[in-house]
């Protein structure tokens, strides 16, 4: 409910008209404008009472409060409808969702490479602790780590151009017609370049909580009671240490997961791919405040979603999280 | 094979390094965590190993277990020279000798159920392949280790059980094996003391019963006193003296073993001994002192204390001590 109310004005106390930045055109006649606002509401005050939230019109007690747009915005979230967005006078929902796919496409398979990757050479550099391969990928993951997402994403990108791959957007323009296998085949290629910066961003991330993480469990006596019970080294792992050292982790990649639907604005803005953070970039430029909204909704309800299998994974991971 | 050496150590030494004294320095300082230790472990023999903290007990068990690697020294197992071994020949051994941690809050896997630890050496070691069978040793086991009837315990978490039945579930899941030695590294330190005599008294029977020979180690000379056949007190990584239960604790001869008794509790106030508090503290292992190890701080040290450094003297078959004020 908090986060209802606050995705609300949030947008509203943004300076711009959203009449004016919808449509940029400098010619637009002064009953054009007049008309936009009628047709999206925003000729009606934000809210009545809160003079300061309406640079339109100012809301006065008078204004019935079932007549602003603060209240019409409740209404229609309460019938499931998002509203329609200002600049591509669609449906929110419709935008939102062929949005979402692409970036769940992109983010799914960058997040799941990231994952593999990073516990992999996590477990290895545990596993090899306090040599030259651990403290390698030690400082190999610091670097990724830090490196800005934008700066990866371009030098990437010229590479990319360099050897022939696309750099750009979902797929190239003429495919829809091509057969299906092949179109999927151009959307995978169109999504190497983004998924590999995303992929190096967010493996040294994974692989250096994996380390600090397992080595911990490695420290740990049933560990060594396990190699006195006459496990190998193998068995140890796999057996006695990865279930436990995997809680931290679980937690990351919760955290990530709601971040990363709005956290690929960078990555997708570079690339043009048409995923939601790409949305969200234009959203505010075009002060598209019911695309913002909608967004910001789906990004929490993410997150709360991204939680809830967290905190379930866990009683599966760790038998003392009992679910009642 | 009755009476004969279940094991033997000879000369065992690990130093650890420990950095270097200053940059680019060429010699690596060394801390001398075991630094010479010999006894041999008979059949179903118990054998105290005390100590105070930092004189090498754990490192001792570690090595004996092959969880260390020793710098030098032999440990001979019925005969047989087990000090290097690959990890197969190792594996083996294992089944064999068994070992008891300190801490039952830490060495049970807090995701497994206390039938998965128990049952586990079987599975790791192959050990009865017919799951009727396994499931029969478990819960021999675990009856034989106090935890009865077994059923209640198969399905818990460790966290689910008090301090003394989880190191009944360390001691069920060592005892699956049929170990023929079980290392017990202060089984009781971390336990209250109402539950410390069950524990040492399950031990006490296991030898009875099973024919285990148990090393035991302590630092609380007090608590072994009465199952234990033989004591060795340990002092910076080497046995000071050794001899049999009643040898060491009636006529101690070393001064350090005279201070470890002097301050054993004694339940008859009329009783109080004088207490021999020791001055200073525990020597750095790094640089070990000159001559005897104990002569800063022994009550009675001589000159010769600081130059020569005491082999043992045998005062019977069974008792040794390593001090020069006995070498007449």
């Amino acid at each position: 409910m908090f986060v209802l109310v606050l995705n609300f004005f949030l947008f509203r106390v943004l300076p711009g008209d959203p009449a004016r930045a919808g449509v940029h055109d400098p010619r637009l006649k002064k009953d054009s404008i007049e008309a936009i606002r009628v047709r999206f509401g925003l000729d009606k005050p934000v809210i009545n009472c809160f003079e300061t939230l309406n640079p339109i019109k100012l809301g006065s007690c008078d204004i019935n409060p079932l007549d602003t747009q603060f209240f019409i915005y409740l209404k229609n979230l309460v019938t499931g409808e998002l509203g329609i967005s200002y600049h591509t006078n669609r449906p929110v929902a419709t935008v939102l969702a062929e949005r979402l796919w692409n970036t769940v496409l992109l983010i799914g398979a960058g997040q799941i490479l990231s994952i593999t990757v990073g516990a992999f050479f996590g477990v290895f550099a545990a596993w090899k602790a306090r040599t030259a391969i651990d403290y390698g990928a030690l400082a190999t993951s610091l670097v990724v780590w830090s490196l800005p997402t934008f700066w990866l994403g371009i030098i990437l990108l010229f590479w990319g151009s360099a050897n022939g791959l696309p750099i750009g957007g979902k797929a190239t323009p003429g495919m829809s017609s091509a057969p299906l296998m092949q179109q999927w085949g151009d959307i995978a290629r169109h999504m190497i370049l983004p998924t590999v910066t995303y992929t190096i961003v967010y493996m040294g991330e994974y692989m250096l909580i994996m380390r600090s993480s397992l080595m911990d469990v490695l420290s740990e006596d049933y560990i060594l009671t396990a190699k006195a019970k006459g496990l190998g080294v193998f068995q140890i792992l796999r057996d006695h240490a990865l279930k436990n050292a995997m809680l931290p982790l679980v937690t990351i990649i919760a955290i990530n997961l709601g971040f990363t639907v709005a956290g690929a604005i960078q990555i997708e803005t570079v690339f043009s791919w048409p995923g939601l953070g790409g949305a969200i970039f234009e959203a505010v430029n075009r002060r598209d405040f019911p695309v913002l909204q909608g967004a910001f909704l789906l990004i929490a309800v993410t997150v709360i979603v991204a939680n809830l299998i967290a905190d379930l994974t866990y009683s599966y991971l760790d038998p003392r999280v009992h679910t009642e | 094979m009755n009476k004969e050496r279940l094991l033997e150590v000879r000369g065992l030494k690990k130093y650890f390094e420990a950095g270097r004294p200053a940059l680019f320095s060429r010699d690596i300082r060394k801390v001398h965590a075991v630094d010479g230790v010999d006894f041999q472990l008979r059949h179903s023999e118990v054998i105290a190993l005390v100590g105070e903290s930092g004189c090498g007990k754990s490192t001792l068990a570690l090595l004996l277990m092959g969880l260390e690697d020793p710098t030098a020294g032999t440990v001979t197992f019925e005969g047989r020279d087990i000090t290097h071994l690959n990890d197969n020949e190792r594996k083996d051994l294992r089944r064999k000798i068994q070992m008891i941690f300190q801490d039952p809050y830490e060495s049970l896997n807090p995701t497994q159920t206390i039938e998965e630890i128990v049952n586990e050496p079987l599975l790791v070691h192959g050990i009865a392949k017919d799951k009727r069978e396994r499931d029969e040793r478990v819960k021999k086991a675990m009856e034989d280790s106090g935890l009865k009837p077994a059923e209640v315990y198969l399905n818990r978490f460790p966290h689910e059980l008090s301090g003394g039945q989880r190191q009944r579930v360390v001691i069920a899941a060592a005892l699956v094996l049929e170990p023929e030695i079980l290392l017990a590294d202060e089984p009781v330190s971390m336990l209250d003391v109402s539950i410390r005599a069950e524990i040492i008294n399950l031990l006490a029977e296991l030898r009875i019963t099973r024919q285990i020979a148990v090393i035991f180690i302590t630092h609380d000379l007090g608590s072994v006193g009465f199952f234990a056949d033989r004591v060795a007190v340990m002092y910076l990584g080497r046995i000071v003296e050794i001899g049999t239960m009643l040898e060491v604790l009636e006529k101690p001869q070393h001064p350090y073993t005279k201070a470890l008794i002097s301050v054993i509790p004694v339940p008859n106030p009329r009783l109080r001994r004088k207490r021999i508090i020791l001055q200073g503290e525990t020597p750095n292992p790094i640089d070990l002192p000159t001559g005897c190890r104990f002569h800063p701080r022994c009550p009675v040290a001589i000159s010769a204390c600081k130059i020569n450094d005491p082999s043992f003297v045998s005062r019977s078959n069974s008792h040794q001590t390593a001090c020069l004020l006995l070498v007449k």
